[in-house]
């Protein structure tokens, strides 16, 4: 047994591509399936956001419009707090087949690992701030 | 990835599996670092037993001994493992076939 790096799924759907496209890609459109209310840059580096009415939101970045075949986004991994900076990408890839769409979902990235870098810099800011505490303690007592 | 990866998830899961030794990782992470001593005070465990615990945690690598006030040993939280165990709860927490449940719908009005 392995931890899943990958979540993978296909849907057909009988509408054709460039329906689906509008869902994926569109604040209405990622609004009314995915979240209870979208905002969306559609290119490249573009910021999207989705809101949830319990109060739930999650930034994506988008990373690949290939319209209307390929719409990729990195979002936060799951779980992790906001300024965790180790994303997931998922990647919709759309496919005419007859009069509708093979739609598929491939979201990869769950295996990431703390990176040794990150565990320096986590140790490194533990460390500095027991020694910054410490300094403040010792400086309230010098008073 | 490491094939040490597993294990140290595994190792998370067994730790987290018991209620007293979720109860003092819960302890070190709002209370920050204490002794086994500190630990038994705050706790309704021995001290022995709290020793037990710790030593257990310290071998999955989830606290840390470290010299404190007086030459006792202070335990400190190691988040690293945690955020290895993350990464599989992570994949098995993301819901995709409800959002495509959602679209199938939607695409159909």
């Amino acid at each position: 047994m392995g931890f899943p790096d990958r979540i993978e799924r296909t849907l057909e759907v009988a509408q054709p591509p460039g329906k689906v496209w509008a869902a994926l890609t569109t604040a209405e459109g990622l609004g009314a399936w995915f979240g209870h209310e979208a905002t969306i840059d559609l290119r490249p580096g573009g910021a999207a956001r989705m809101t949830w009415t319990d109060g739930a939101s999650v930034d994506m970045r988008v990373e690949r419009v290939e319209e209307p075949t390929v719409f990729g986004f990195t979002w936060q991994i799951y779980g992790l707090p906001k300024d965790d900076p180790r994303r997931t990408y998922v990647e919709f890839t759309l496919e005419a087949v007859g009069a509708g769409t093979r739609l598929s979902v491939v979201e990869t990235g769950f295996s990431q690992l703390p990176e040794d870098a990150y565990r320096k810099a986590y140790d490194a800011h533990v460390g500095g701030w027991a020694s910054e505490l410490g300094e403040l303690a010792d400086h309230l007592d010098a008073a | 990835m490491p094939p040490d990866t597993e294990a140290i998830a595994e190792q998370v899961f067994v730790a987290l599996a018991d209620p007293t030794r979720r109860a003092i990782l819960a302890e070190l992470a709002s209370g920050g670092p204490a002794t086994a001593t500190d630990l038994a005070a705050r706790l309704p465990i021995t001290r022995q037993a709290i020793a037990k615990h710790l030593a257990l945690l310290a071998e999955a690598g989830l606290v840390t001994a470290e010299p404190g006030e007086r030459r006792r040993v202070r335990y400190r939280l190691r988040s690293a493992p945690m955020q290895v165990a993350q990464q599989f709860l992570a994949a098995l927490a993301r819901d995709w076939d409800g959002p495509l449940d959602a679209l199938k719908d939607h695409l159909n009005q």
